[in-house]
C-alpha cells in the first residue's frame, strides 16, 4: 500500500514542496515543527487544498493530476481535524450516523464499543469535553469507512492526562481497523508511542522518512527542524524486576539498563526513547558516580555546530542499535574523541513507552 | 362601525407568502455564493443587493413601472408569454416585492452562512458527503436562525411595503390594492372608522408575528435528525 505525492502549494509567504512516496500501514507520523506545512499537506492528501499543482495517487488510483481533481468526498480519506468540528445542530449519535449513513457503515456498535461511546451517545455535541469531543471525532471518521484515515494533531488542544488517556484508542486503530493511518504531531513523544514510520518536514518540504528509530537517530533532522528534541529510541527486553530497589532492569544490545519500576512483564519487548542531552560521554568506564546506566559504544557520526556551544555523537552501541548524544564542543575537544573511537555513554534518564514492538 | 372588507388584507398576505418563497429560492444560492466566494466582483454584487435599503420605495417603482412597462422588454417579453402586463399585476407586484426585500432575506442568510464557515462543509466532504448534501445536510440546519429572520423579515417588509406598490401596482381591488394601500385610500377619503380597523388589526398581526419568531428563536436549538 502507498500514497505518492508530488505536488507544489504556493501561499502567501509560504511555500509547499513535496515529492513523496509514503509507505503506508500502521502509523505512519507526520513529524515537524509548527509551520512546517505538515496539516497542509495533509490537506493537499484530502483534496481540500484545490490551489495545489501535481499529482497525488493512492495505491496507484489517481487522486489529482494531470487535469483531474477527485472531490474529498469521493477519495475515501477520513480526517480528524484538530478542532473536531462535530456538527453541532445533532448530537453525538446524530453526528456517528451522518458518516454511517453515507458509508453503509454497520460497524456502528463495534465503533462505540471500541472507543467507549456508549454513555456519550444521547449527549450535545456542545455538551462535551475536548477530549470526548476527539474521541466522537475519530468514531464518526470510522464509520465513513474510510481507506486512509488522517489525522491532523487530534491531542493539540488537551491537557497532558486527557492525551494519555487518548493515545491507547489511536494507537489501537490500525489493527482494529485494517486502516493505515497518516498521524501529524510536534511531538517526539506522540511519535514514539504511537508511530511505525515517520516523514519528517521542515519548511515545506520533506527531510526525511522511515523507521522511527532510524529516522529519530539521524543526525541532520535535528539542524532543521528546529523545536525538534534530539534523541534516539532503543530496543530494550524486561529480564528482571528488581523489589528491594524498585527498578526495571533490562538490556539493550546485550548491555544492562534499569529504570524505576514499571508494570511490565519479564521477557516483555519496549521501546525506550533517550533524550541527547541526557546521554554523557566518558572515555572510561567511571567510578563514584550516581549514574548506574553506562553503555559501552563506539562513535559513528561527530558533528560540531560551530554557530553553538554544542557537538552531537552517534553511537554504535551494538545489535544494529544506535543512540545519540549531545555534549559541549569543549568536552569534545578535552577528551580529544573522533569518530572510530570506544567510548562509555552515560544515561541520565530514559523515558519508556508502554508499547510493545511490533513483532518481526 | 361596519366591518372592514378584509380582502386588501388577505391580499397582502398572499403577496408577501408568495415573494418570501421566491426570495428563499433566489435568496439561498445567491447568499450562500456570497458567503463562499472569493471572486473579484463579489463587492459588486453585495452593494447591489443592499440597493433597496438606501434607495426611496419611488425610486425603485419609478424604475420598475418603465421595466415591467408592455413596451419595455422585460414588460414586452412577460405580456407576449403570459398574456398580462406586469404592471398593475399581481404577478408584477410580487417580482417588485422580491427586488426591494431581496436584502432581507440575502443579508441575514449571508451572515448565518458565513457564521457556518468551511470548517463544518470540509468535515462534512470527509465523511462522504457531495456539496449538495453537505449544503442540505450541514450548511442549512446550521444557518437555521439566519433563515428564520430572513423569512420572517422579508414577509413582514413586504406586508408593510407601500411606495413600491403605489407606483408599480396602483389600487386595483383583488389584484394590487393591498393593505397599506387600502388604508391610505380610507384616510384620503376621511373613513377613518375604516382606516382604524385595518391598521389595528396590521399592528396586531405583525406584532404576534414578531412575537412568535422571538419567541421561537429564544428556545434551545431546535434538534434535527
Amino acid at each position: 500500500m502507498g500514497l505518492s505525492v508530488d505536488i507544489k502549494l504556493a501561499l502567501k509567504g509560504f511555500s509547499l514542496e513535496v515529492a513523496h512516496a509514503f509507505e503506508l500501514g500502521g502509523i505512519t507520523a507526520l513529524f515537524g515543527a509548527s509551520g512546517a506545512g505538515k496539516s497542509l499537506l495533509l490537506r493537499v492528501i484530502a483534496g481540500l487544498e484545490d490551489g495545489a499543482e501535481g499529482q497525488v495517487s493512492f495505491n496507484d488510483e489517481p487522486w489529482q493530476g494531470r487535469g483531474r481533481f477527485v472531490e474529498t468526498a469521493k477519495r475515501g480519506v477520513g480526517y480528524v481535524f484538530q478542532d473536531s468540528r462535530l456538527f453541532t445542530h445533532l448530537d453525538v449519535a446524530g453526528n456517528l450516523r451522518f458518516a454511517a449513513k453515507r458509508s453503509g457503515s454497520k460497524a456502528f456498535d463495534t465503533v462505540v464499543k471500541t472507543l467507549d461511546l456508549q454513555p456519550l451517545l444521547s449527549r450535545q455535541v456542545t455538551a462535551l469535553s475536548g477530549g470526548e469531543k476527539q474521541r466522537v471525532a475519530i468514531g464518526r471518521t470510522l464509520l465513513s469507512e474510510p481507506r486512509l484515515l488522517l489525522m491532523d494533531e487530534p491531542l493539540a488542544a488537551l491537557d497532558h492526562a486527557r492525551k494519555t488517556r487518548l493515545l491507547p484508542y489511536i494507537a489501537r486503530l490500525p489493527e482494529a481497523f485494517g486502516l493505515p493511518v497518516i498521524y501529524v504531531t510536534h511531538s517526539v513523544e506522540e511519535v514514539t508511542r504511537l508511530a511505525d514510520r515517520m516523514v519528517v518536514l521542515a519548511n515545506g518540504q520533506v527531510l526525511a522518512g522511515g523507521g522511527v528509530a532510524e529516522t529519530l537517530a539521524r543526525l541532520d533532522i535535528a539542524e532543521a527542524s528546529g523545536k525538534f528534541e534530539a534523541g534516539s529510541v532503543v530496543r530494550a527486553v524486561v529480564i528482571a524486576q528488581n523489589e528491594r530497589f524498585r527498578l526495571t532492569e533490562m538490556l539493550v544490545a546485550g548491555q544492562a539498563l534499569s529504570m524505576p519500576a514499571s508494570v511490565v512483564k519479564i521477557g516483555a519487548e519496549l521501546r525506550l526513547r533517550i533524550r541527547a542531552r541526557d546521554v554523557a560521554i566518558a572515555l572510561r568506564r567511571p567510578e563514584g558516580l550516581s549514574i548506574r546506566n553506562v553503555l559501552r559504544g563506539q562513535i559513528l557520526e561527530l558533528e560540531q555546530e560551530a554557530e553553538t556551544a554544542f557537538a552531537e555523537l552517534l553511537l554504535d552501541i551494538g545489535g544494529g542499535q544506535q543512540l545519540r548524544a549531545r555534549i559541549t564542543r569543549a568536552s569534545v575537544a578535552e577528551l580529544e574523541i573522533v569518530v572510530g573511537d570506544s567510548v562509555f555513554a552515560l544515561v541520565k534518564s530514559v523515558s519508556f513507552d508502554r508499547r510493545a514492538l511490533p513483532k518481526g | 362601525m361596519s366591518w372592514p372588507d378584509l380582502a386588501p388584507l388577505w391580499l397582502s398576505v398572499q403577496l408577501a407568502g408568495v415573494t418570501t418563497v421566491l426570495l428563499l429560492i433566489v435568496g439561498t444560492p445567491l447568499a450562500w455564493w456570497l458567503a463562499t466566494t472569493r471572486a473579484r466582483m463579489r463587492p459588486f454584487i453585495e452593494a447591489l443587493t443592499a440597493m433597496p435599503l438606501v434607495l426611496p420605495p419611488t425610486v425603485l417603482g419609478f424604475y420598475f413601472l418603465i421595466l415591467f412597462n408592455p413596451n419595455s422588454t422585460i414588460g414586452g417579453l412577460w405580456r407576449d408569454a403570459t398574456g398580462e402586463t406586469l404592471t398593475f399585476s399581481f404577478s408584477g407586484l410580487v417580482l417588485a416585492s422580491a427586488l426591494y426585500s431581496l436584502p432581507f432575506m440575502v443579508q441575514p442568510l449571508q451572515t448565518a452562512f458565513e457564521a457556518v464557515g468551511r470548517g463544518p462543509m470540509e468535515a462534512a466532504a470527509s465523511l462522504r458527503a457531495s456539496r449538495l448534501d453537505a449544503f442540505f445536510s450541514v450548511a442549512v440546519p446550521m444557518a437555521r436562525r439566519g433563515f428564520l429572520t430572513g423569512i420572517v423579515l422579508s414577509f413582514a417588509h413586504t406586508i408593510g411595503e407601500f411606495g413600491v406598490v403605489l407606483m408599480v401596482g396602483g389600487n386595483i381591488p383583488g389584484q394590487t390594492r393591498v393593505i397599506s394601500i387600502a388604508i391610505y385610500e380610507q384616510v384620503e377619503v376621511l373613513d377613518y372608522a375604516q382606516a382604524h380597523a385595518l391598521s389595528a388589526i396590521l399592528l396586531v398581526f405583525s406584532f404576534t408575528v414578531l412575537l412568535l419568531v422571538y419567541t421561537l428563536n429564544r428556545r434551545a436549538p431546535v434538534r434535527v435528525g
